[in-house]
């Protein structure tokens, strides 16, 4: 099934048409808290601010090179693959079988995986079903703000072709235009079983070194921020916040 | 406020009111602080967020945000037809969607003059208080979670799991069953249903009798929540509280008493209500409601006719056309009144669907009046105990 | 419900009276009317309890009707009192006054509808939606799948049977083409 997922990543984009901007009805202006100003600080001090401008990181994300020797990149790659901590940011309906999934019956605790309730401590990012555009900008900022290794798993057909929403004017159809997606759980919605499954199969993908979607989301920055811009009309956010 | 008497006031007074009615809040003067509590948050119930302003570690006002799982459900339905729409009415309120499917279901049975048969009716019914134990014990779990007790949401879970197991047993899913349809239920109910139904109900009651003990006799519990989060029963009726947040209020309204629907009024119950209002009152109010639904599904499953067609003949769902009409169907759901407006138009589509949930009111509302003055660790503790489910503001 | 009904009638004008169920009825009324009418439902009849305020767009009349939905909790019985707005001047009175739960729902069909409700708290503030460019996306000249093939890229591979024709079909084999 990786075959097919890196088929689709890699080969989409060059194949399809890309979708004309629409014109707008309307500006949206800039928040107002957003607009560029000056201050004076208690001392005299005049400060230009431009809230927009990331104070910390002006620099893009960069690809993780691989360790030295291969024994060493596999006993990484061993620790990651079992201490997957999920982010608890429930984006759909999917996370109703997250807590299912976290207690007595299915207990996903046994196989090294738990919440986090902050970006900064997790490194597996569920987008649990449909994503309206407002939620996507959320979780491209949360996404963003994991640290390196990370990756994403992406929950219900939703998040695959648009599922059940397809011809809705708030979800976005694939996932994988937006975020990089290391895994694919299909279902409407997924069961715990199949979640666990796919926790597995996540598993033996970054042991075998191929969850490289971090890396991914690195080499094609750009692309992942036109699709992303597109999309979110009211882009007031740095292009990359960590 | 002059520093000296910062403290002593009338903290409800606080922080003053301009003449126009809106807060005096200066948000350059240094005292004051915005903070988000969510959208990605664990003290926040599913995907919404809470703009606070707070003053030290007071909240001096909050709002509420909402709009992260707007999907268009009214919009999407206007290009579907009637019997299309039923398969995506249930994912408008994922922890309880029976009551969307039967709201639904029955405003199209109004409207098309349909009558169901009735063993539907009674598996209906049956099929909707098992959602509420469902939504309930989701609940407590998140309720005793909100105070830090992590505990009782993996016992609540685990009970949750076992009437999941039913609903699988029956509707062949676990979260979406897509059992309700126009016309009736989909299915007879299996061959040694009521046996397995009554094992599920004793241990939902053993973990009941536990989540009693730990949660509402712990003395942290009992003062983190007692007290907090009074709603006025004069409110009711303003803010279009409904369901357990007024009955805590010691306001009777249950749309099952008040307009009985479906066999309600062949069922012996009385509307559960609390006296104080506070967070623990609701908590209590609803423990005790989910008690009564294990007793109404007793009493369902011995009264339900043994023999009987469950689902009427339809017309040709795909020429399927209701004459011009309007119409509203309410039921009362875990969280207040669940209700659907419908109109239709003559032809095979609907024109119109709205959907009307308890949170609309709950969350926008009444939470941001109640949140005002709460400290900004209880704010999680509040939100939960108004039951607030995002996706039916938003739709 | 039918004595009420006539008791309104000598008070108000009311255009047109449907009586849907034995508690639940619609009335419709002018605009000057509304707010009389529903003060005297609120304060005299009981009906204390502001259930829904929606708008249907009826594209061909080119009018918006606004219901409003008032609940009398303890007889039971529901009222709705229809407002036929034009649709190019959608503009009406605020009732936030009257009911503060109100004011969201105001919030909402400005929004979603793009029917203004001046004077009414927060009402230009995003509710749903953040940066939406396009018409408001309720009102039935918004062409949802439309905005969606433009805005979001499909995958490709996704098979889809026609409803209509699967559904046929499976349900109805023996039907004929045409019927």
């Amino acid at each position: 099934m990786k075959d097919d997922f890196e088929k689709l990543l890699d080969q989409q984009p060059e194949k399809e048409p890309e979708p004309q901007e629409r014109p707008a009805l309307r500006d949206i202006p800039v928040r107002e808290e957003l607009v560029p100003r000056t201050v004076t600080a208690p001392d005299g001090q005049e400060i230009r601010i431009d809230p927009l401008q990331d104070y910390y990181c002006q620099a893009g994300p960069t690809v993780q090179t691989p360790a030295y020797t291969r024994i060493i990149e596999d006993l990484f790659n061993w620790a990651r693959a079992e201490s997957l901590w999920i982010l608890g940011f429930g984006t759909g309906c999917g996370a109703i079988e997250m807590r299912p999934l976290m207690t007595p019956r299915f207990d996903a605790y046994r196989y090294g995986i738990q919440w986090r309730p902050t970006p900064r401590q997790a490194n597996l990012l569920v987008i649990s079903g449909y994503l309206s555009v407002k939620t996507l900008k959320r979780a491209i900022r949360s996404y963003e703000q994991m640290q390196n290794p990370k990756y994403v798993v992406g929950l219900g057909s939703c998040t695959i072709n648009g599922g059940m929403y397809w011809d809705s004017y708030n979800t976005i159809k694939r996932l994988d235009d937006y975020l990089p997606v290391d895994l694919y759980i299909t279902g409407c919605m997924p069961r715990p079983e199949a979640l666990l499954q796919g926790f597995d199969d996540l598993k033996k993908l970054i042991r075998a070194g191929k969850a490289e979607g971090a890396n991914k989301y690195a080499e094609n920055f750009e692309r992942y921020k036109t699709n992303q811009k597109r999309v979110i009309k009211d882009w007031d956010m740095p292009d990359y916040s960590w | 406020m002059a520093d000296a008497e910062f403290g002593k006031a009338d903290r409800s007074q606080y922080p003053h009111r301009r003449p126009d009615g809106s807060l005096d809040i200066d948000l350059t003067s240094g005292k004051y602080l915005k903070l988000w509590q969510g959208p990605n948050h664990p003290g926040i119930t599913g995907n919404m967020s809470v703009e606070l302003t707070v003053c030290g570690d007071e909240v001096v006002e909050g709002k509420t945000h909402v709009g992260y799982l707007h999907r268009g459900f009214e919009k999407l339905m206007e290009r579907r037809t009637f019997i299309q729409c039923f398969p995506i009415v249930c994912r408008i309120c994922v922890p309880e969607p029976d009551f969307n499917e039967y709201c639904y279901a029955a405003a199209v049975e109004e409207l098309a003059g349909l009558e169901i048969p009735e063993k539907a009716k009674w598996i209906r019914a049956l099929i909707l208080e098992m959602g509420r134990i469902n939504s309930y014990l989701m609940y407590l779990g998140g309720q005793a979670g909100a105070f830090g007790q992590g505990v009782i949401g993996q016992w609540t879970t685990y009970a949750r799991d076992l009437m999941l197991d039913r609903f699988e047993e029956l509707t062949g899913a676990r979260i979406y069953h897509m059992f309700i349809l126009p016309g009736g239920v989909r299915d007879d109910l299996p061959e040694g249903f009521d046996e397995r139904m009554e094992q599920t109900l004793q241990e939902v009651e053993r973990t009941l009798d536990d989540v009693y003990d730990t949660m509402f006799r712990n003395a942290v519990f009992k003062k983190r929540a007692v007290g907090l989060g009074y709603v006025d029963p004069a409110l009711v009726d303003e803010y279009g509280i409904t369901g357990p947040v007024a009955r805590g209020a010691g306001v009777a309204r249950d749309v099952r008493k008040d307009q009985p629907y479906l066999v309600y009024d062949q069922l012996d119950f009385e509307p559960v209500t609390g006296r104080e209002s506070d967070v623990y009152a609701r908590a209590d109010v609803r423990r005790r409601d989910l008690l009564m639904s294990v007793d109404l599904i007793r009493q369902i499953l011995s009264k339900m006719p043994h023999k009987g067609e469950v689902m009427a003949t339809l017309p040709n769902v795909l020429h399927w056309k209701i004459p011009r009409g309007e119409t509203y169907i309410r039921g009362e759901c875990s969280r207040g009144e669940y209700g659907y407006y419908l109109v239709t138009d003559g032809s095979g589509y609907p024109r119109r669907v709205n959907v009307r949930g308890p949170s609309y009111t709950h969350a926008m509302a009444l939470l941001e009046k109640l949140i005002v003055n709460v400290n900004i660790s209880d704010v999680a503790g509040l939100m939960v105990s108004l039951h607030t489910y995002p996706p039916e503001i938003e739709r | 419900m039918q004595t009420l009904i006539s008791q309104l009638q000598t008070r108000f004008q009311l255009s047109e009276f449907i009586l849907q169920r034995d508690n639940l009825a619609f009335v419709t009324v002018t605009r000057e009317q509304l707010r009389p009418l529903l003060l005297h439902l609120r304060d005299k009849e009981g009906f204390t309890h502001l259930v829904l305020l929606t708008a249907v767009d009826w594209i061909e009349d080119n009018i918006f009707q606004l219901t409003y939905l008032l609940g009398d909790r303890t007889a039971g019985c529901d009222i709705g009192v229809r407002l036929m707005l034009p649709r190019d001047v959608a503009s009406m009175d605020s009732i936030h006054d009257l009911w503060p739960t109100a004011a969201t729902y105001q919030r909402e069909l400005r929004e979603m509808f793009g029917i203004d409700f001046p004077e009414s708290p927060r009402v230009d503030e995003d509710f749903i939606l953040e940066g939406w460019t396009d018409l408001p996306p309720y009102r039935r000249d918004f062409d949802t799948l439309k905005y969606s093939q433009e805005s979001y890229v499909d995958r490709l591979g996704r098979e889809t049977k026609d409803p209509a024709a699967y559904m046929k079909l499976k349900l109805y084999p023996d039907e004929d083409n045409d019927g």
